[in-house]
């Protein structure tokens, strides 16, 4: 189900070229802007429940319908949004204006555009690029542009500090990240997402699942490097120095209120699910089963890739509230002087690997 | 090549912020996130407690003193009622002193706690936070059980206490000790031996003994700068004399000596310390009245006297000046987190902005006592 599916069904009615790209355009794209919607409602429900039961509490735990969240609390993100929808909102006096309102439509413009690569499973993507790994890389970073300018336009000193450390901290890690999702792009010899999960169909010596993570030991240890990193960039603990809220109160969302500030959060969600996304199809077999031969087809593709992409999540989250925070510089130094000397060797590696084995 | 010099930026942390511990303004200047220095501004919770006590009468001074140190009322009340008894002469009953030191131990541990679960939240780690909240619960359940109150408790008074000890409160102290101890190991597990929190705390902030001693920090702060100084053991009060306990001091156990860890790390040996009086203190609490020596009428005579106690944040004075009548002429509360944050300017130049929250929260300041 992708665009140029949708466009060429078009094609085959009759002939309205720009009518049928701007239909398929919001067709696909509908169902986009509701998955990210929904992965945000079900991701901080679960959020409240995982980090609830990991600090011996409840969470929220609402017994019906009205002013109680609902059974188990279900209905608690509902209310959230409810709030956040109904809430004030507020533009500091002093702020720039134009830039202040500016800055959430483009962090969500970034994570809404990566989500549009993500190869939910072997028919359902919304655009299948010949260079999707590539694509999502890209776009990865539009997102920090709208960091930057939320920080700078709030005109606050926090906000500020937040942005600059996000800033700092996004552009280094996208080089280990870069160069860890290169691995599985040497190995399978292309950028396309779809045949990258496809190249990782079989079984390693029978048993194991001939996911990349478990061809060889240096595409095991680029797995971990890409998810360090891809937590890095979704700015979640312990690398959330950049809206450290001991210390910087918000970062650089200090200022924003209401729906402009639901609109970071969901892009914070989405993003975990892109990044969440392209480690699972890079290395994880996407859409793959873990039984090889069995439940591969159809729909099961597409659970098989939300379970691992949950299991990652859940791993993330994991991480949220068990970890400290690290110091800015103690962030750098992870970066620069072990991750990506570490990449770079894997890099290495891989390549005498295929030479040899390949 | 030299280094690029920016401008100073002041930053304002606090008087609202997530981590200032109570509302504290600290002028921070910046160049970046480096530090270079810092002004702290108090005095936003000021609440004339010294002027208030020059118009009440004595034990009405008692609830003041509850508000000073809200984290440790117990050993606020200490404090101020030891000076009194010495002031008045009066010999107060076995069973009191007692209960004066369970209860003092048990509001060490809870300050302690949340001394540490703060501190971990500082850093980041919120969970540990709610583990060690949690733990405290119990120690706040025993206070309400015996006296009705869960932070400020007007429990000691001058020549004894306000309610005996529930019948069954042996077993219950004892109930929990023996759940709590294990818990000790847990909090170790997922913050103290962490890598990131000893990363972020290890070498950040020493202080050496002799700025420690300058400034006339003292407590666990002092301690953890490897000065062996406990008002407990060197000028023994109340009945410490008679328990066997040790005086942690810090080891530089990943780091410098006198760093961030070495004061948290101060902090969870001297919870296991009081652990060890409240076990042995449990085992024999003489039986008697507790209401046997309350004065009739609290006059003391005509003098001043001078008596420092061991509170969670150090040596906690006060001085009581007494005219004769039963009004105190003057009463002087020396605190402790005063004098740690006084230190805060020369410890933390040089370090970023997040090692400043770090050092701030290891030094665990109650503003209630600052400002008073």
């Amino acid at each position: 189900m992708t665009v140029d599916t949708l466009i060429n069904w078009f094609a085959t009615i009759g002939d309205f070229p720009v009518l049928a790209f701007i239909l398929a355009v919001i067709i696909s794209g509908i169902p986009l802007f509701l998955i990210m919607a929904l992965n945000a409602m079900v991701a901080v429900y679960v959020e409240r429940k995982v980090s609830a039961f990991m600090m011996d509490r409840v969470g929220p735990m609402g017994q019906g319908p009205g002013l109680h969240a609902g059974k188990w609390g279900l209905l608690q993100t509902a209310a959230d949004a409810i709030k956040l929808l109904v809430k004030e909102d507020t533009v500091p006096e002093s702020s720039d204006k134009f830039l202040f309102k500016m800055a959430p439509y483009i962090i969500f413009i970034g994570a809404f555009l990566g989500l549009a690569a993500v190869p939910f499973s072997s028919s359902l993507q919304v655009a299948d690029f010949n260079v999707g790994v590539f694509y999502i890389i890209a776009v990865g970073s539009i997102g920090i542009i709208g960091i930057v300018m939320a920080g700078w336009a709030s005109n606050n000193k926090w906000s500020l500090y937040g942005a600059m450390r996000s800033a700092a901290q996004i552009i280094s890690y996208e080089i280990p990240a870069g160069l860890s999702i290169i691995v599985p792009i040497m190995m399978a010899g292309t950028l396309n997402l779809q045949e990258l999960i496809v190249f990782q169909s079989g079984t390693i010596w029978g048993i194991l699942p001939n996911w990349i993570i478990f061809n060889n030991p240096f595409s095991f240890i680029a797995f971990f490097t890409f998810f360090i990193s891809a937590v890095a960039e979704t700015n979640r603990t312990p690398f959330d120095i950049p809206e450290a809220e001991s210390e910087l109160v918000a970062g650089w969302m200090t200022e924003y209120s209401g729906f402009r500030w639901a609109v970071f959060f969901l892009s914070e969600y989405a993003n975990m699910l892109v990044v969440s996304g392209l480690a699972v199809a890079g290395f994880l077999g996407g859409w793959q089963s873990p039984i090889p031969g069995l439940f591969n087809t159809g729909l099961w593709g597409l659970f098989w890739f939300m379970g691992k992409l949950g299991f990652l999540i859940f791993v993330m989250m994991w991480f949220r509230w068990t970890f400290p925070r690290l110091r800015v510089d103690q962030l750098m130094h992870v970066c620069w002087k072990v991750l990506i000397p570490i990449t770079m060797f894997n890099i290495f590696g891989v390549g005498i690997w295929k030479l040899i084995f390949g | 090549m030299g280094v690029v010099k920016g401008d100073q930026m002041v930053l304002n942390i606090g008087p609202q912020h997530p981590s200032t511990h109570g509302v504290l303004r600290l002028e921070v200047m910046t160049d970046g996130e480096i530090v270079s220095q810092i002004r702290p501004h108090l005095g936003y919770l000021h609440r004339c407690f010294e002027k208030h006590s020059e118009n009440v009468t004595y034990e009405q001074v008692i609830p003041f003193t509850d508000r000073c140190d809200y984290l440790a009322s117990m050993n606020s009340n200490f404090g101020y009622v030891v000076a009194m008894e010495e002031l008045m002469e009066i010999k107060i009953p076995e069973r009191v002193e007692y209960i004066r030191v369970i209860m003092g131990e048990l509001n060490r541990i809870a300050s302690h706690l949340l001394a540490l679960g703060v501190y971990g939240l500082d850093i980041g780690a919120f969970t540990p936070f709610l583990y060690m909240l949690r733990d405290r619960e119990r120690i706040l359940d025993i206070f309400e059980y015996t006296c009705g109150a869960r932070l400020l408790y007007n429990y000691m008074w001058v020549g004894g206490v306000s309610h005996d000890l529930p019948k069954d409160f042996e077993t219950i102290c004892t109930d929990f000790l023996d759940y709590f101890e294990p818990q000790i190991k847990e909090y170790n597990n997922l913050l103290s031996y962490n890598k990131i929190f000893v990363e972020r705390t290890a070498d950040v902030g020493v202080i050496p003994a002799d700025v420690a001693v300058s400034y006339g920090v003292t407590g666990p702060n002092l301690r953890a700068s490897g000065v062996k100084w406990d008002v407990r053991k060197d000028e023994p009060y109340s009945i410490y004399e008679k328990f066997d306990f040790d005086v942690p001091t810090g080891t530089g156990e990943f780091g410098t000596l006198g760093d961030s860890y070495d004061r948290y790390w101060v902090r969870m040996l001297e919870i296991q310390e009081s652990v060890k009086i409240l076990r042995q203190a449990l085992k024999d609490v003489p039986s008697g009245d507790v209401h046997q020596a309350l004065p009739k009428k609290i006059r003391p005579p005509k003098g001043s006297i001078y008596r420092r106690t061991e509170s969670p944040r150090g040596d906690l004075g006060y001085y009581i000046v007494s005219d004769g009548s039963p009004i105190p002429s003057r009463v002087k509360m020396r605190s402790p987190a005063f004098t740690a944050l006084s230190c805060l300017d020369e410890v933390s130049r040089g370090w970023m902005i997040s090692d400043v929250i770090a050092i701030l929260g290891s030094l665990d300041i109650v503003l209630g006592e600052i400002d008073r």
